[in-house]
């Protein structure tokens, strides 16, 4: 299924700011933390469609994916 | 423990005095004692441009001492823009030159009878009024070198811009920095109230100032060396606001569907790349300027950056989030250089970059200039507001004083402030804090972003009305404290998410003054505030019909979440169920 993945801030160096990535049916977003080699506790915040998203969430067809590190401002 | 003072400069009569500290405020400072002072001497229905109005500056528990992050000043007073009670926070480096020459707040009274402008000189010595005429119109980074050449490179430099020399509900009180820049006690109009007394400065000499002396040295050593690494070890305050500041938010927000774009009518912006954290690191980089800089010596967050144009020549610092949002995104200006001049115009003319940069969206609708035309903003600034014409005027009184000129009812405003960089609707916890915080529509009065959003002291979901009451009224608590401590804010994210950095910051305190305060405490001092500043609004005519949001939001819904406003007046009011 592909997947459409934006890494923001520091996730993007040596990788890419978005990209449509092809993933198995069933993946979740921890596969795709695998995939992309970040380490999971440098992750800050996760978005799917939009919505918060915790790593364990499983992925559709055609969902948007955003990956934050430990961020934050005011 | 040296001798600090309370200094009254009284403008009606020209008089200067210092007092010793009443005892039932020698353990408050920077917010606490700002609105215990306000709340006792400035009478609630005062007009706040007329003699009985005070702005009282105070710097915090902690500041002066060589705890990281501490260098913050807090300024009370009645807001001309909110009509009721204010503190506004900066950092710079005036701060610690007040706490190191013993000054516990520094209150200005009064009105000048004979019309005349005047300077304030502190130094170890006391402190003077005195006339000035040279620098009355002059921009604020013009007149901070002339400071220095007339104290010296070390001085400490507080101002009314041009802004506040008209009475703009727009105008803030700026500081200088440590390169001679320009931080802001931004929110509520306050350079219109130093205008009112015409005091055009505040400068400090800072030589011959003492270390302060700390009751249990051991103690503040061991407690400050846990304080600094709980802040490194932290990835918001050790890494991430370092490296992009606080417009990393850009893409977040975006990403959230929270970001107000078109006067808050969406929640995403399409041109969000080109205005983001990251765009600005790598232009920041290409053109030779610095991403990581702090406001105050002693600062380890560095969140703010020295921003170049093209040339390479300096154009701001302390390019916030806020400013780059509301231009930006609110105001769909795509270029981020055009934002960046606007930001040195509104540093250099002391004014408001979040009230004034809201005002510009609700300006677009109104039709007074395009959508995403930041060259115009940037002429409005210099030749409208800057200049005092009549439409200057009109747009340099705020975001609602332009809605109610041009009868629009999309006016984005909480007790006639603001709101700032977060849509209400699709992260509710904030919301709850706009309608609710005696400041006004105000964001760090009780930050619910950290846990709506950024997953700091745990996870709310912004889109849903549960959970957010008690994030905001314990953000708000929290707040109030840490307000009164002199910390930087940004301590809040390691604070949160640390037990033993709370501890520390608690133990810093109780070393400094040899006290044995516990949370317990902390939470009650800032309960105790929000609860004088509540009061004082109520005697000052609110009531809780003025704890809500703009209707508007209640029947627009915002893109992508298709969210709206939907907590009753009755669920809003239990906030102050403490």
């Amino acid at each position: 299924m592909q997947i459409q993945v934006r890494l923001y801030a520091t996730f993007r160096a040596g990788r890419f700011n978005e990209q449509m990535r092809d993933y198995p049916p069933g993946s979740t977003i921890k596969d795709v933390l695998a995939d992309l080699a970040i380490d999971e506790a440098l992750v800050g915040t996760l978005f799917v469609e939009f919505k918060y998203a915790t790593s364990d969430q499983q992925l559709h067809e055609g969902v948007r994916l955003g990956i934050f590190p430990v961020v934050g401002g005011g | 423990m040296e001798m600090d003072k309370i200094w009254r400069v009284n403008l009606s009569d020209l008089s200067v005095k210092s007092e010793a500290v009443p005892a039932a405020w020698a353990g408050l400072g920077g917010r606490a004692l700002t609105s215990t002072i306000v709340a006792a001497e400035v009478p609630p229905t005062c007009h706040p441009l007329g003699p009985k109005n005070k702005l009282v500056f105070a710097p915090g528990l902690l500041t002066g001492t060589p705890a990281a992050n501490s260098g913050r000043m807090s300024l009370g007073a009645k807001s001309p823009l909110t009509g009721g009670i204010k503190e506004s926070n900066a950092g710079g480096t005036s701060a610690q030159m007040f706490a190191k020459l013993g000054i516990k707040a520094l209150i200005i009274e009064g009105l000048p009878a004979d019309g005349k402008w005047r300077g304030i000189y502190i130094d170890k010595e006391g402190v003077q009024l005195k006339e000035e005429t040279e620098l009355i119109g002059r921009g604020n980074f013009d007149a901070v070198q002339v400071m220095n050449e007339r104290l010296s490179k070390k001085a400490g430099v507080i101002l009314c811009g041009p802004a506040g020399e008209m009475k703009m509900l727009t105008a803030n009180i700026s500081v200088k920095d440590p390169d001679s820049h320009i931080r802001s006690h931004g929110r509520g109009g306050l350079g219109a109230v130093m205008g009112s007394k015409k005091l055009k400065f505040i400068a400090i000499d800072p030589t011959g100032a003492e270390s302060l002396a700390i009751a249990d040295p051991e103690k503040f050593k061991s407690a400050g060396k846990t304080w600094v690494d709980a802040l490194l070890a932290h990835g918001v305050s050790g890494q991430a606001l370092k490296t992009y500041g606080t417009n990393i938010l850009v893409n977040i927000l975006n990403e959230a569907g929270g970001l107000p774009t078109h006067n808050f009518t969406a929640g995403q912006f399409e041109a969000h790349d080109q205005i983001s954290g990251e765009t600005m690191y790598d232009t920041i980089l290409k053109r030779g300027g610095k991403p990581t800089h702090g406001c105050h010596p002693g600062c380890i967050i560095q969140c703010s950056q020295i921003y170049n144009d093209a040339e390479g020549q300096y154009v701001t610092s302390g390019f916030e989030y806020e400013t780059i949002w509301a231009l930006g995104a609110n105001g769909n200006i795509k270029n981020l250089d055009q934002i960046a001049e606007a930001d040195h115009c509104m540093d250099d003319l002391g004014l408001d970059s979040i009230e004034t940069s809201v005002m510009f969206g609700v300006a677009m609708e109104a039709g007074v200039l395009p959508w995403g035309d930041g060259a115009e903003v940037v002429r409005l600034l210099k030749d409208e507001i800057g200049k005092g014409t009549p439409l200057g005027r009109v747009l340099g009184a705020g975001t609602a004083a332009v809605g109610r000129a041009y009868g629009l009812t999309r006016v984005p405003v909480v007790k006639n402030q603001a709101i700032p960089a977060y849509d209400p609707r699709a992260v509710k916890g904030i919301g709850i804090t706009y309608a609710t915080t005696p400041m006004g529509a105000d964001h760090t009065s009780g930050y619910s972003i950290a846990t709506n959003i950024l997953g700091v002291g745990g996870h709310v979901d912004p889109l849903k009305k549960e959970g957010q009451i008690d994030l905001s009224r314990n953000l708000q608590i929290a707040t109030a404290a840490v307000d009164s401590t002199g910390m930087c804010l940004f301590i809040a994210f390691p604070v949160l998410d640390s037990p033993a950095c709370l501890q520390a910051l608690i133990d810093m305190i109780n070393a400094r003054f040899g006290i044995a305060l516990t949370g317990d405490d902390v939470v009650g001092l800032g309960k105790y505030v929000l609860k004088t500043e509540h009061q004082y609004n109520l005697d000052a005519g609110f009531t809780n019909k003025d704890d809500r949001l703009p209707e508007f939001f209640e029947y627009e819904p915002v893109s992508p979440h298709n969210a709206v406003w939907d907590f009753t007046p009755e669920e809003i009011d239990t906030f102050w169920n403490f």
